[in-house]
């Protein structure tokens, strides 16, 4: 019986045993056919840029055999964890994946990935070809640490033209029009916006716009720089008390609290008619695409920026999402590795191909000049939308949960949650967050 | 001659060698002893995970005792504990009597029983995830409104889903000790307690009941200690949401070590799941009786 007690509490402290193995397995891994015991090791996501990302890195070791990359692939949320314990048990990969933010900022304070200011410097091109607002998400106190890879994801309003038609209204362009449509998709019977609230992040893009709407992007540069009471600024209670107006007058689909982003049941609501809106990133493009060819294709997928707030001070252009995903290089990667990793950045990211593969897949890369493939391409609506959006925003808030440390994230995702069901009030999550600066 | 069953007989009051444990024990040595005293270490310092690990004193401690998301993962952990073990006792001890007969319909029956008992804590719970989906699962999908409910989403209502999850889960294996525990009963109790008149209701609960005292100990054990460990499937079923409503104290434990990279307080965290943890298998011990090898069988 003690025996089997101790069992179990060995279960209870599996963690520890677990930062153990996966520190083992982070040499391991499903073998590449081009892998030898020096090649640099490269871990990406599966999804929608799996297929492109695996086409470049195939190209690029069919033409560079003594520079090989080996490339494994995770899924999102097993990534975040493991890539982090493997990484600071010294296994992590040569080039390690990423969103910038205080994620970022972690592993430059502990010293795990290379300054890239000189190879930045030395190669101009590397540098000239990013959009800038994307590009300065990589910067940590002016030097440069991770550069994008793939493509710019801000967050997006989408809604489904069939269903405003049958009510015979507009896309709002205000707050006051989205409260005032809310009725009115009710009385047809259909709910006005879709939530992947399970999932928690996606609520979170409700806060990140109305905050941007109606302060300004100060409101959270000073919540990210933990300035004692930040959360206390007016703009965050009123954004709250917005929010959970629009929860009181049913503006969210019944059982939001048990809709899951991950399994894209969200969206699904959008095309199936059954929700008349949704605001979610620029990537459930790409899974549309795939799930709902018809719907796309056939022009029903409206897309506009968040409404505006009467008396805001954000600037209507103003655009929160993911810049991009990004590259680090591991300063634990040996000189080969490291050489290898560079060379890549310098000529095998963001090939003709490469940039072209992106585009097909519903994907607007974070480059410059690409306005006239965006042009050719069957999605030219949403990709020149997006592009200009992401283009001529003055600012581009990278997403909170990102933004900020991963302690003071998973706190505010989880008192977030609580406002959306309304267990919490406005106040109760301004003194809760207020806790957490500086964590 | 006399030498030689005198040396196999002073193998025999001694039990086998100890040496047969040293695998096993080598191997608990270093997956749970070793583990255990670096947690304890941990929670003293302050690590996220990446950089150097500092000695912090006692501030992990202190942060994890006045949060009040700690006590509340503690109550969420006690209800589902209390609420598993009332679902799931009654339900696996019926289950396991009614199959130990040797009717071959329940043999068939016992089969389909077990079936949950194959599958991963991951697979039952996305599958019972895409069920439970209000708009998208069992109750749209075959028209009955009253399954299209708020299943994960409504704070108050999670609980006792999680609680189903789990007991659909576990009754299976809890079905068969008890199949095999009421199987050992001898057949010659029932046979005289027919002749002295007794019912099978009577029967039940004069002899089939406290035959399996120590199969209900054992059974009772690994229900609540392991309710400490229902990590996996609640955290891909709901996370710990809505807001904190499933956030188990080793869900707990895991989020603030994994996502919150807090690794001093997901330490202290977990010694005090240890600590409860080997409290209640203690406790459970002692409820079964000082004698433990009385024999349950006399007059038998």
């Amino acid at each position: 019986m003690v025996k089997l007690a101790l069992r179990s509490a060995a279960i209870a402290v599996t963690a520890a045993a677990v930062s153990i193995s996966l520190a083992a397995c982070g040499s391991s891994g499903p073998a590449s056919s081009a892998g030898n015991a020096d090649s640099a090791t490269m871990w990406g996501l599966t999804g929608g840029n799996q297929p492109v990302l695996q086409k470049s890195i195939d190209a690029w070791n069919k033409a560079h055999p003594d520079e090989t990359i080996k490339l494994d692939f995770f899924a999102n949320d097993a990534y975040k964890t493991k890539v982090r314990t493997a990484v600071g048990a010294g296994q992590g990969p040569t080039f390690i994946y990423g969103w910038g933010g205080g994620v970022l900022k972690s592993y430059v304070d502990a010293g795990q990935v290379a300054d890239l200011s000189d190879f930045v410097a030395s190669n101009p091109d590397v540098k000239n070809r990013y959009l800038p607002s994307v590009l300065k998400n990589g910067v940590i106190d002016g030097k440069t640490y991770a550069l994008p890879n793939n493509n710019v994801q801000p967050v997006v309003l989408y809604f489904n033209k069939d269903v405003f038609d049958k009510i015979g209204a507009q896309a709002p362009k205000t707050w006051d029009e989205l409260m005032a449509l809310v009725p009115k998709f009710k009385a047809a019977g259909i709910a006005p916006f879709s939530l992947g609230g399970q999932s928690k992040w996606p609520d979170l893009m409700w806060l990140e716009y109305l905050v941007e709407r109606i302060g300004g992007p100060e409101v959270f540069a000073n919540i990210a720089a933990n300035k004692p009471g930040a959360w206390s600024d007016p703009a965050v209670k009123e954004a709250l008390t917005k929010i959970q107006e629009l929860v009181d007058a049913g503006g969210f689909v019944n059982g939001f609290s048990s809709i899951a982003a991950d399994s894209n049941a969200d969206q699904a609501l959008l095309y199936t008619g059954k929700a008349a809106m949704i605001l979610q990133g620029g990537w459930i493009y790409q899974s549309m695409k795939k799930d709902a060819a018809g719907f796309v294709k056939g022009g029903k997928l409206g897309f506009t920026t968040f409404p505006t707030v009467s008396g805001g001070k954000g600037d209507p252009a103003d655009v929160v999402g993911n810049p991009s995903n990004f590259w680090s290089i591991s300063s634990k990667a040996t000189d080969s590795q490291k050489k290898a990793a560079l060379d890549y950045v310098k000529s095998g990211m963001f090939t003709d191909a490469d940039t072209q593969a992106l585009i097909d897949s519903g994907a607007v890369p974070v480059i410059t000049g690409i306005e006239s493939k965006l042009a050719a391409s069957p999605d030219k609506d949403f990709l020149s939308y997006v592009y200009g959006m992401a283009k001529n925003a003055p600012t581009f808030t990278l997403s909170w949960d990102q933004a900020l440390s991963p302690a003071q994230g998973d706190a505010m995702l989880a008192n977030l949650d609580q406002i959306f069901l309304k267990k919490i009030s406005p106040d109760q999550f301004v003194s809760s967050m207020n806790a957490t600066i500086g964590k | 001659m006399s030498t030689s069953t005198g040396s196999s007989r002073r193998v025999l009051e001694k039990g086998p060698s100890g040496w047969l444990a040293a695998p096993a024990l080598v191997f608990f040595l270093i997956f749970a002893i070793i583990p255990l005293f670096g947690v304890l270490f941990l929670s003293f310092t302050k690590w996220d995970g990446l950089g150097e690990i500092k000695l912090d004193g006692l501030s992990s401690w202190t942060t994890v005792l006045t949060d009040p998301v700690t006590g509340n993962a503690l109550w969420v952990t006690a209800k589902i504990m209390f609420f598993s073990f009332i679902v799931q006792a009654p339900i696996s001890l019926l289950l396991g009597v009614f199959t130990s007969a040797s009717q071959k319909y329940r043999a068939a029956l016992a089969v389909l029983y077990f079936v949950p008992l194959l599958l991963s804590s991951a697979a039952v719970a996305i599958a019972f995830k895409a069920l439970l989906d209000p708009n998208f699962g069992l109750g749209p999908g075959l028209g009955l409104p009253f399954l299209a409910q708020d299943w994960l989403g409504n704070s108050d209502l999670v609980l006792f889903v999680v609680v189903f999850v789990i007991a659909w889960q576990f009754v299976p294996f809890h079905t068969l000790i008890y199949q095999g525990g009421v199987r050992q009963i001898p057949a010659s109790l029932y046979e005289a307690a027919q002749i002295d008149g007794a019912g099978r209701v009577q029967q039940f609960f004069a002899i089939t009941l406290p035959q399996l005292k120590y199969t209900i100990i054992t059974s009772s054990t690994l229900m609540v200690v392991g309710s400490l460990a229902y990590f996996d499937l609640v955290f891909v079923l709901t996370g710990g949401g809505p807001g904190y409503s499933t956030r188990l104290l080793p869900l707990h434990m895991y989020l603030t070590g994994f996502k919150a990279n807090d690794m001093g307080a997901a330490s202290a965290l977990g010694v005090i799941l240890v600590v409860i943890g080997l409290a209640l298998a203690l406790l459970l011990q002692r409820l079964g009786g000082k004698n433990r090898n009385a024999s349950q069988l006399e007059g038998a």
